[in-house]
């Protein structure tokens, strides 16, 4: 088959320069970590790596509970996916699988909040926490979101055609217990879905900025993206510093990624591809 | 493992023991402050004098919103960054698909993490970043704009006029790769044979371009804009944090949310915010069904 092709280098050339562009800031980022903030703030700017890493890490250890921030950024994280994997598991089963009233009007009422922007929650989740006397406390970052209404989408549409409902139903009829038809069966069978939902999950997690913003108040509980903010300043940003703790936060990110991108990527486009 | 009979759960049951958890906590976080949100709208009330301080204001927060300079200049930047950032991310992310779709074999998945890359880190790391880059005199991106093109020194984050550029780049920069993903998955469910028979028949690459990808990729344009519409309009964390959480020199980087952010939480009127919030959200539900009629998909109505 002979199709006319623009030439193949100026192809690779165009792409290339792009994915430069888009990955130069994360090298940025990662000299900078190395970089004292007189180097940083300097003519020229420092384009390879410097030895100042240990330095700006004490810095931001001085300026920050760091490792504390990171923690909670971690627990959060790992809180959020497990409980949302478990609901929305469970939600995306029985709505593909069970039969049960107003099924299909929960369901509608459930997608429909995927439309509502997110600017909408900002005050009803702050007063919500509030009256609960949550604020502060790192229960109304993953409790909430556990109920993901994109979550149970994914769940549903792969629920409906991974498990076989004849399977459940013969194990019903074979005396199966329903919580052991969904923990022994149904979840073995979604475990893609899982991974790619834990993926999101993780990942919206821990650069959740806004959800941190509105709940918590004491630097000892913030996350990392709160607390690597409270380092700008308008006269006295620690660029040093500052940099250092954005790898640091990268850093999981640029793991997770590396080992599960493929996973990942089909796992949305799977959705959108309809 | 068999459970005692009366802890059994009984399938008539089952359904609504499973999606009880979700159900709750939906109704408990997502609904319901949804609603007493409408309620506040037409209240007055500033949260840190008690929940007795409320009082019935009628429609005065939705006038005052709509006679307040700054809810209509951060709707104008919020639209004017929504369009700025995602107009080019379709028109650059469709072309970027095609060429890898066609022309990358080898690396195809390391470009693709390249791109996507952007999209999953933390917007707040990658503001402080840019922030930095976009720095006036130390930033690289002057260094970079006066080694290559002998450009002077911009003052992206101090002037109203460029910092909103600088903020549609970041945006665009973020994006780019998402959109490129889902254009390629698109392009891979388009039949060779529909090409193959177009250059038989004697249609050159840029013909075939228009008259085949194009249209197949319809769907997936309607798709990837609706989002980039919805997205663009909430646009908050990389204004907040690039303008230090104030929406920059003259407002001018202050979108909607950020606006709604400071009313609620810097000025403590949950009143007028709770009823702008849902002013705007009339905004974004127009604005989503208008791209909805551009983009129907023919033959449906």
């Amino acid at each position: 088959m002979t199709r006319e092709r623009l030439a193949p280098w100026a192809a690779y050339c165009i792409v290339g320069a792009g994915a430069l562009i888009m990955l130069a800031p994360f090298y940025f980022m990662f000299v900078f970590a190395t970089q004292s903030r007189a180097n940083i703030f300097n003519l020229p700017p420092p384009l390879w790596f410097g030895d100042d890493l240990l330095a700006n890490l004490k810095i931001l250890t001085e300026r920050l509970p760091f490792w504390r921030n990171l923690g909670w950024s971690l627990y959060v994280a790992l809180a959020s996916t497990a409980l949302t994997l478990l609901f929305c598991s469970m939600g995306g089963y029985a709505f593909a699988l069970m039969e049960f009233r107003f099924k299909k009007a929960l369901f509608t009422l459930v997608m429909a909040t995927m439309l509502l922007p997110s600017f909408m929650s900002m005050i009803p989740t702050f007063m919500i926490m509030d009256a609960l006397g949550w604020i502060d406390q790192h229960r109304a970052l993953y409790i909430p979101g556990a109920a993901s209404a994109f979550g149970i989408f994914l769940m549903r549409q792969f629920a409906a055609t991974a498990v076989p409902k004849e399977l459940v139903e013969a194990a019903r009829m074979d005396g199966c217990g329903e919580f052991a038809i969904y923990w022994r069966i149904v979840l073995p069978l979604l475990k893609p879905a899982l991974g790619t939902l834990g993926l999101i999950t993780f990942i919206a997690s821990w650069n959740n900025f806004i959800g941190p913003l509105i709940v918590m108040r004491s630097l000892d509980n913030y996350t990392l993206p709160l607390a690597l903010r409270t380092l700008q300043s308008p006269v006295n940003t620690e660029w040093g510093a500052l940099m250092t703790g954005s790898a640091i936060a990268t850093i999981p990110l640029l793991i997770l990624f590396a080992v599960s991108s493929r996973q990942l990527i089909a796992g949305l486009t799977a959705g959108a591809v309809k | 493992m068999r459970w005692p009979a009366f802890l059994r759960l009984s399938p008539r049951w089952a359904p609504y023991v499973f999606i009880s958890p979700f159900l709750l906590l939906f109704a408990v976080f997502g609904v319901f402050p949804l609603l007493f949100s409408l309620y506040l709208a037409f209240q007055s009330w500033e949260p840190t004098s008690g929940l007795d301080a409320m009082e019935y204001v009628g429609l005065a927060n939705f006038a005052f919103a709509l006679e307040d300079e700054w809810f209509w200049k951060s709707l104008k930047n919020t639209a004017w960054l929504a369009l700025a950032s995602g107009v080019p991310q379709h028109l650059v992310a469709i072309p970027l698909a095609v060429f890898i779709h066609t022309s990358f074999k080898r690396l195809r998945d390391g470009v693709i993490g390249a791109y996507f890359l952007p999209y999953i880190t933390s917007t707040v790391a990658i503001a402080i970043m840019f922030s930095s880059l976009f720095s006036t005199d130390f930033g690289l991106v002057n260094a970079g704009l006066q080694a290559l093109f002998g450009i002077d020194n911009i003052d992206w984050l101090g002037k109203p006029e460029n910092i909103k550029p600088a903020i549609a780049f970041i945006v665009f920069w973020r994006y780019i790769g998402f959109n490129m993903v889902l254009y390629l998955a698109a392009l891979q469910t388009i039949p060779k044979d529909l090409y193959e028979a177009a250059t038989m028949d004697g249609a050159g690459r840029l013909q075939q371009f228009f008259h085949i990808t194009l249209p197949s990729l319809k769907p997936m344009i309607f798709f990837g804009v609706t989002l980039s519409v919805i997205g663009g309009l909430q646009l908050f964390e990389e204004p907040f944090i690039l303008t230090g959480g104030k929406g920059g020199a003259d407002q001018s980087a202050m979108t909607s949310a950020v606006y709604l952010y400071r009313m609620a939480f810097d000025f403590n009127d949950f009143g007028g915010a709770s009823a702008m919030s849902w002013l705007l959200f009339v905004v974004v539900a127009l604005m989503t069904w208008l791209t909805n009629r551009a983009f129907r998909p023919r033959g449906q109505s």
